[in-house]
């Protein structure tokens, strides 16, 4: 019965061939590490947010004079309300931290290389999605932080040749952010997520096409690839039981980590809160922007440190194999930009003093000059490692996947 | 497109596709200007305004803060010393004299809108503005004396409709 119902879905549909195609057939290097996990992690995340959100849009309400009000019905009297809500607003930060580790993990590895170019640049136009999403949801509870984060990233867009000012109305729908501001940022919030998910596909066409790479940084002969199913789907099972662990210890045990306390507090357009700083997620970015003094500069800089990762295809001109693995100076260029991404978080948090200022500045400079060493630098370097010879480890690896 | 050797008159037929295609996507972009154009103000954010002030409750020294278009306006009763301090005093950041961010010396009306990017300056005792987001100063004119604000903080529409009171948002 089973059988005979496959067949007569697949002489109108290719059922079988796509699932052996995609899945119990797609070749997968046997050498993926755990760092290739987060890519599943990424939609696992996407999936639990769509659900959490739209079973939350069921009981939230965008007006200005209800959505702080509905978010404590959702907390007190919805069943299972607390929960929605905890998953949501942990998953977003856990959104980031998975985005970031593939990042990071695609950017040690040179998986952006050829021919990965529009896998990278599909994935930064997914980076950008979810930035525009979390801030956007970010207003909804409208509380004050919700209020004044979005009324200073509204703001940014007055940097706008011309008509900037014109722009920040159209944006907010008001001279300020408000009730027209809130209701349009719920319905785009609501929308995203499915253009996220389109953009997701596009993304795992492009990753089919050209295979997923690998720690080695070659593309491996047959012999050395497996199927995707059972293979990795129980080792992407493995790193998601222990993803679930760490997100409900937050989830259930320190849901507040992720929400600041002024959020507690109703909008209040006539009162600043003391401090205002963004989401953990965009502080390095915010540092940016602090860091120039001129506001159409510190727009353009943060622009540019989000943007700039699209053009390492072209500005890592090393062809040594394996990323960061085999190159020593690359190596070290990476983690000084890991570390300095972390510094420039830390600037983001303090309020501004003349130390804060400085060491946002030198931070920032670092952050633009590791991309601006790096065309040269990986020139250099691959010379060095061509004059003195690969690595015995590499040769081998080269040789023996020659076939 | 086999055959086009047969058209006895290819320009008119390239000219015909071309007029066609600027047509049909001037079409196409001024369909979409109703959608681009409804995330403009409504009118009753339109209606908002104009905001009406009895300014004459606030003592020498005071300030009061009122919702303009959803933004506050700060209204200041200087004091003497103060008016004089600020009419001997130049800026650089955006140089402005006092006199012509005021209608009457006595009363200063600014949008309480750090021109950097849009927070609540907090009242200094001194009779200025610090901002607490990036650090912005502002004087007892509303003139900016430490950035990052690139700006003097904006002096609304206003004008005296009696000795005491104002109405923000329109000129005579």
């Amino acid at each position: 019965m089973i059988k005979k119902t496959i067949s007569w879905i697949d002489q109108r549909f290719p059922l079988t061939a796509f699932v052996k195609h995609e899945l119990t057939g797609y070749p997968t290097p046997r050498n993926l590490s755990y760092w290739w996990n987060f890519g599943f992690l990424a939609g696992f995340v996407l999936v639990l947010q769509i659900v959490t959100g739209i079973f939350l849009a069921m009981h939230y309400k965008a007006d200005s004079h209800l959505a702080f009000d509905s978010i404590q019905h959702i907390m007190r009297d919805v069943n299972y309300g607390w929960l929605l809500r905890y998953l949501h607003s942990t998953g977003a930060s856990a959104f980031f931290v998975v985005i970031y580790v593939h990042m990071a993990r695609t950017l040690y590895y040179g998986s952006y290389r050829k021919p990965r170019e529009l896998l990278w640049w599909t994935g930064q136009l997914l980076l950008l999605l979810l930035m525009a999403i979390s801030f956007m949801g970010y207003l909804l509870p409208w509380g004050q932080m919700s209020y004044w984060g979005a009324e200073v990233i509204t703001n940014l867009f007055r940097a706008t040749p011309f008509i900037g000012d014109q722009v920040v109305v159209w944006l907010r729908g008001d001279f300020s952010v408000g009730d027209e501001t809130l209701t349009r940022f719920f319905a785009l919030h609501f929308l995203f997520p499915f253009i996220i998910a389109g953009a997701v596909v596009i993304h795992l066409v492009a990753l089919h096409t050209v295979r997923s790479s690998n720690p080695s940084g070659i593309n491996l002969a047959d012999k050395d690839n497996i199927p995707f199913h059972p293979y990795f789907t129980i080792k992407d099972m493995f790193g998601l039981g222990v993803y679930l662990i760490i997100f409900f210890i937050f989830v259930f045990f320190y849901p507040n980590t992720f929400i600041e306390a002024a959020n507690n507090i109703p909008a209040n357009p006539m009162q600043t809160p003391p401090h205002i700083e963004p989401e953990w997620y965009f502080l390095p970015f915010y540092a940016i922007l602090r860091s120039v003094p001129d506001l159409v500069g510190g727009v353009v800089a943060m622009g540019l440190s989000v943007m700039i990762f699209a053009a390492m295809p072209y500005m890592d001109r090393s062809r040594i194999p394996g990323g960061a693995r085999y190159r020593p100076w690359y190596r070290l260029l990476f983690y000084v930009f890991i570390a300095d991404i972390f510094l420039l978080g830390y600037v983001g948090a303090q309020a501004v003093t003349p130390q804060s200022i400085i060491l946002g500045r030198v931070a920032s400079l670092v952050y633009f000059g590791v991309f601006l060493v790096l065309p040269f630098m990986s020139k250099v370097e691959e010379r060095m490692l061509i004059k003195r010879g690969l690595p015995p480890a590499v040769k081998e690896l080269l040789e023996g996947e020659k076939a | 497109m086999s055959g086009s050797d047969t058209i006895d008159n290819p320009d008119r037929r390239n000219f015909l596709g071309t007029i066609t295609s600027v047509a049909g996507a001037t079409g196409a972009a001024a369909a979409c200007w109703p959608f681009v154009s409804s995330m403009n103000p409504s009118a009753d954010v339109l209606a908002k305004a104009t905001t009406e002030v009895d300014i004459s409750s606030i003592p020498p020294g005071g300030e009061h803060t009122v919702a303009w278009q959803g933004k506050p306006v700060f209204i200041v009763h200087r004091t003497p010393e103060q008016i004089k301090a600020m009419e001997a005093k130049e800026t650089t950041i955006d140089p402005e004299s006092d006199s012509k961010r005021v209608l009457k010396p006595e009363w200063l009306v600014v949008v309480g809108i750090c021109t950097h990017l849009g927070c609540v300056p907090n009242r200094d005792p001194e009779g200025g503005w610090l901002c607490p987001c990036h650090g912005s100063m502002y004087d007892a004119s509303g003139r900016v004396v430490r950035g990052p604000a690139p700006r003097n903080l904006e002096v609304p529409v206003y004008h005296f409709v009696s000795d005491t009171k104002i109405l923000i948002g329109k000129k005579v």
